[in-house]
């Protein structure tokens, strides 16, 4: 029996919609029906940890007995006895469930800085990230270093605003320290609004606690004793856990009335935002917490000269204020050391799509495309790669042969792509490029707050536009009519929603030209995604006339003899793809 | 009030006050730029994106409406690329609109349709779905035609800037947005038509003038709204010797601002009980009676009182409706003519 055990178990959303809470119930039971929690007592903890990036791996479970760690996947509760009798009772681990090489190539070539202790901390308990050193950095300034050391030690680190634009934090504080005023304001912009983005929310269901130590750090700097997290309603556990975590930083006087009897006060309240990406946006943002609709207005004036109630503040991401604790504690030079040259530090990515290992991953700025894609994400799981799609619907796409790219601000600017907020979406040969700009079309025409023309409807024009193409109604002069209409909403709308809305429509066009014209000349989609010029056929040779296909077809348009060829009748065929899917012997064509 | 600065407009220098957006900085010096969503009146708001200009230094267009003049500053009212722009936003808006001049109220009198005929816009390159929406007709003034509604804002921030109730705002995301009361429901409005009176195309309109006249059509009267003390300027829509609608200038001591009776209380003109001359009761009927008459009999008939009785014995009751210099003359008479403190004012009820 070993003298400490120490169980960890993944619980941001991603393993708790796995059966994390499950497992950890039936480590519970065991461990006191075996009599190991009663033997080691104090020194038995079961801890719920944020995300560690790998969720499609849940439920993750670290067995920690005697600081000897051994990472377990796929756990259902029903594996949980074994585990504790084979492992922790008699020492010897469940082989066939641990983690395989795989696991440790996806976190080789990461650099973990703001995820650091995310997996490793218990997100509920404001000790564990303190005996992992945090609310250092805020002891260490508070008190003891002028705001303008700070923000010349932010400046130095070349820290880079993690929401989208990239703007150097340090002299953004700089501009709101500047201006007298009776109260100041502070801002997490917790909405991330991107489809298929979940850095911010992992950050804060894993380690909410260095997002308000950054926040308090800011705030310090620029002179504000309030601050409000501005986030999504949809993220309920994160919602949740930030507000533990406000509780406890107050109980133990990181947060609230002169903090460490330094005579300086700071108080975080919590917004939730109803689910509109364009409040994402920071006067948007703004206009929300003051009781407005969410519409973004012009710049400048910009929020550090008057902000929320018309007052200086200072409105950064996730992301952007979770790296400040590790730039104080750790040093800027320590930071600046990753990345390139005007990027400097770590950035988290949602890795995702028609790769082998999706998930959470942190790399330093200038990583090779590459890299990412074949070291950490494991290569294509089963196409042949395309593209990647980049900085979700303001972003746009990499294709193939630029694969080399470092990926930093710079790098994927001059490509007609950002960094965005993280998304990256790895596509393969199924996929049909006019069909991924037509998905983010759709999701910015919808999010579109109506304010400005260009993108009121202009993005509407866009996608019909779009739908008329993978439609096969496509006419020629479209290609033409989307890049100067795009080009015109980029050129005249009032926020970056509809500057980049166009983005993925250019890009796609950019190097992708050749799709668009098979859509629209030969009324082909070249990837066999778009339904409308579909054709499913039998090939006699291969059939082998089983009748599955024609079980399967829900418009009874598939027929033939048993043990014969079957023939699909195209004017029943509703191509669904049903039969496509259904046949084992590869005899449905599509094209 | 700000220092003057200078700044060049469209190559011309100009000197201007500093504290002026630029759109008001190039009105002021007589250069014209086309904007659906502005007024001098409310706060900048950036929204229709007409305005765009070029300004020296600054990489992208920018609203004139939302961009403070600086010293020194160089700013292009139109080029190329501005026009293009400004065509491209006209055609979009004209693509998600009716396009029925021909029967539209406001033809002659549209800011849309002036843009349409600047930008000669007869075909447009963006032909697709237009806003449907049904004609509701819950209220007694205010027409309402959504679908040619430009989302310009300016009925919005109107009742909540001016008039400070808040009735209205834009709901819904996207093509679909639109203006409408919280819900859709619970209007709660004081129809004083502010709205009405800044809506640049059809949207919104008096149910009274509704196909009574187009602007071309009338003849416009300015004059004095009666109802209270206020003296509030209208303008009257005189067609074929008929008052169709009332309206108000931006510029005068009213800033354009009616109240409901003010702009839509007009109809009791019509009226055939309308006094049109003093009426004296003789033998127990209402005699129509020339001024000079009845000026004779009030005046015979006080002082008869007030030798009879003593001053005391009248009182004067003067209306709201008299400016504050009727008033003043009204206590004067009542106090040194009749010589009595008896004097009121129906506003102090
Ligand atoms: C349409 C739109 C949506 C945005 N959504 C987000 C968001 O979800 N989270 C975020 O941090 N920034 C978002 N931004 C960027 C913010 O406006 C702002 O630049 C950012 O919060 C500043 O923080 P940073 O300097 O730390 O990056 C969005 C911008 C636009 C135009």
């Amino acid at each position: 029996m070993p003298k400490a055990v120490d169980i960890r178990i993944c619980m941001g959303t991603g393993g708790i919609a796995a059966g994390a809470s499950a497992v950890l119930e039936r480590f519970e039971e065991e461990l006191s029906s075996t009599g190991v929690g009663a033997s080691v007592r104090e020194n038995c903890s079961r801890h719920n940890v944020g995300c560690r990036g790998f969720c499609a791996r849940d439920v993750l479970v670290d067995v920690i007995l005697d600081g000897e760690r051994t990472t377990y996947q796929y756990i259902k509760p029903d594996m949980v006895q074994r585990i504790v009798e084979e492992h922790i009772v008699s020492g010897n681990p469940v082989e066939d469930w641990v983690v395989t090489d795989d696991y440790h190539n996806f976190h080789e070539k990461q650099v973990k800085v703001v995820l650091s202790d995310c997996g490793e901390v218990d997100p509920e308990d404001i000790n564990s990230y303190k005996s992992r050193g945090g609310y250092k950095a805020v002891e260490s300034v508070i008190g003891s270093k002028t705001p303008e050391d700070v923000i010349e030690m932010i400046k130095s680190s070349g820290l880079r605003g993690r929401g989208g634009a990239g703007f150097p934090t340090g002299l953004k504080w700089e501009f709101a320290r500047k201006p007298e005023s009776d109260q100041k304001y502070i801002i997490c912009n917790a909405d991330e609004g991107d489809p298929g983005a979940f850095m911010d929310r992992s950050i804060i269901e894993g380690n909410p606690h260095s997002v308000i130590e950054g926040m308090t750090i800011g705030a310090y700097c620029i002179g504000a004793d309030k601050g409000y997290v501005y986030i999504r309603a949809e993220y309920p556990l994160a919602v949740k856990r930030l507000r533990i975590a406000l509780e406890q930083a107050k109980e133990a006087g990181y947060l609230g009335e002169n903090i460490l009897g330094s005579g300086f006060s700071f108080n975080i309240k919590v917004k939730l935002g109803a689910g509109a990406f364009v409040c994402g946006e920071e006067t948007a943002l703004i206009a929300s917490i003051e009781g407005q609709r969410g519409m973004p207005r012009a710049k400048p004036p910009f929020p550090a000269q008057q902000g929320l109630w018309g007052k200086p503040t200072v409105i950064n991401n996730v992301e952007t204020f979770s790296n400040v604790p590790y730039i104080v504690t750790k040093g800027p030079d320590w930071f600046s050391s990753f990345g390139t040259e005007k990027s400097k530090g770590t950035k988290v990515f949602a890795l995702t799509g028609k790769i082998r290992n999706t998930g959470l991953i942190e790399v330093p700025m200038g990583m090779s495309l590459k890299e990412i894609i074949y070291d950490i994400g494991g290569g294509m799981e089963r196409g042949e790669f395309k593209a990647v799609q980049t900085g979700g619907p303001s972003g746009g796409c990499i294709p193939k042969d630029m694969i080399d790219i470092n990926v930093d601000f710079e790098s994927l600017a001059k490509v007609g792509s950002i960094v965005g907020s993280g998304g990256m979406v790895v596509l393969d040969d199924t996929d049909c490029m006019v069909n991924i700009a037509k998905f983010f079309l759709e999701f910015t025409q919808r999010e579109s707050c109506g304010k400005c023309t260009p993108c009121r409807v202009g993005t509407k024009r866009l996608l019909e536009i779009l739908d008329r193409v993978t439609e096969g109604k496509g006419k020629s002069g479209d290609i033409e009519l989307l890049l100067t209409l795009g080009q015109d909403i980029k050129d005249s709308s009032l926020c970056g929603l509809g500057q980049t809305a166009p983005n993925p429509i250019l890009s796609t066009i950019k190097y992708f030209r050749d799709e668009y014209e098979a859509h629209i000349n030969e009324k082909r989609c070249p990837a066999a995604v778009c339904k409308a010029m579909l054709t499913y056929t039998i090939l006699e040779d291969a059939c082998k006339g089983c009748t599955l296909c024609a079980k399967a077809c829900p418009s009874d348009a598939i027929s033939g003899e048993k043990k014969k060829p079957h023939v699909i009748d195209q004017g029943l065929c509703v191509k669904c793809g049903a039969c496509f899917d259904t046949c084992k012997f590869k005899a449905v064509h599509k094209e | 009030m700000a220092d003057r600065i200078n700044i060049t407009i469209d190559g011309e220098k100009v000197n201007v006050d500093g504290g002026l957006t630029v759109l008001q900085a190039a009105r002021r010096s007589g250069f014209h730029i086309p904007t659906l969503c502005d007024d001098d009146r409310l706060k900048p708001y950036g929204g229709c994106r007409l305005c765009l200009v070029s300004i020296e230094g600054i990489p992208r267009p920018v609203t004139a409406c939302t961009t403070p003049v600086t010293d020194g500053m160089v700013v292009e009212t139109s080029n190329d690329h501005i026009e293009r722009l400004r065509r491209t936003i006209v055609e979009l808006l004209l693509s998600d609109h009716p396009n029925d001049c021909m029967t539209c109220d406001r033809a002659g009198d549209c800011t849309l349709q002036e843009l349409a005929y600047f930008y000669g816009l007869r075909d447009n390159r963006f032909w697709g779905e237009r806003r449907r929406y049904e004609d509701d007709d819950l209220n007694p003034f205010i027409k309402r035609d959504m679908e040619k509604c430009v989302l310009c804002g300016k009925c919005v921030r109107v009742c909540r800037e001016v008039q400070g109730v808040g009735a209205i705002e834009i709901s819904y995301r996207g093509f679909g947005a639109k203006v409408c009361p919280p819900y859709e429901r619970d209007l709660n409005c004081e129809f004083c038509g502010q709205c009405v009176s800044l809506c640049p195309t059809g949207a919104l309109s008096g149910k009274q003038w509704s196909g009574k006249g187009r602007e071309k059509d009338v003849k416009k009267i300015k004059t004095v709204c009666p109802y209270c003390g206020c003296g509030c300027n209208l303008t009257l829509h005189v067609s074929r010797n008929e008052v169709i609608r009332v309206s108000s200038e931006p510029d005068t001591i009213n800033e354009g601002w009616l109240c409901p009776k003010g702009r839509f209380g007009y109809e009791f003109i019509k009226s055939p009980d309308l006094l049109k001359s003093p009426l004296i009761r003789k033998n127990g009927k209402l005699e129509e009676v020339t001024w000079d008459e009845a000026l004779k009999f009030v005046s015979e008939k006080l002082g008869s009182i007030k030798e009879k009785y003593g001053p005391d014995a009248i009182g004067g009751l003067s209306s709201a409706r008299c400016t504050n210099e009727e008033n003043y003359l009204f206590q004067k008479f009542i106090r040194a003519g009749i010589g009595t403190n008896n004097v009121d004012h129906c506003a102090r009820l």
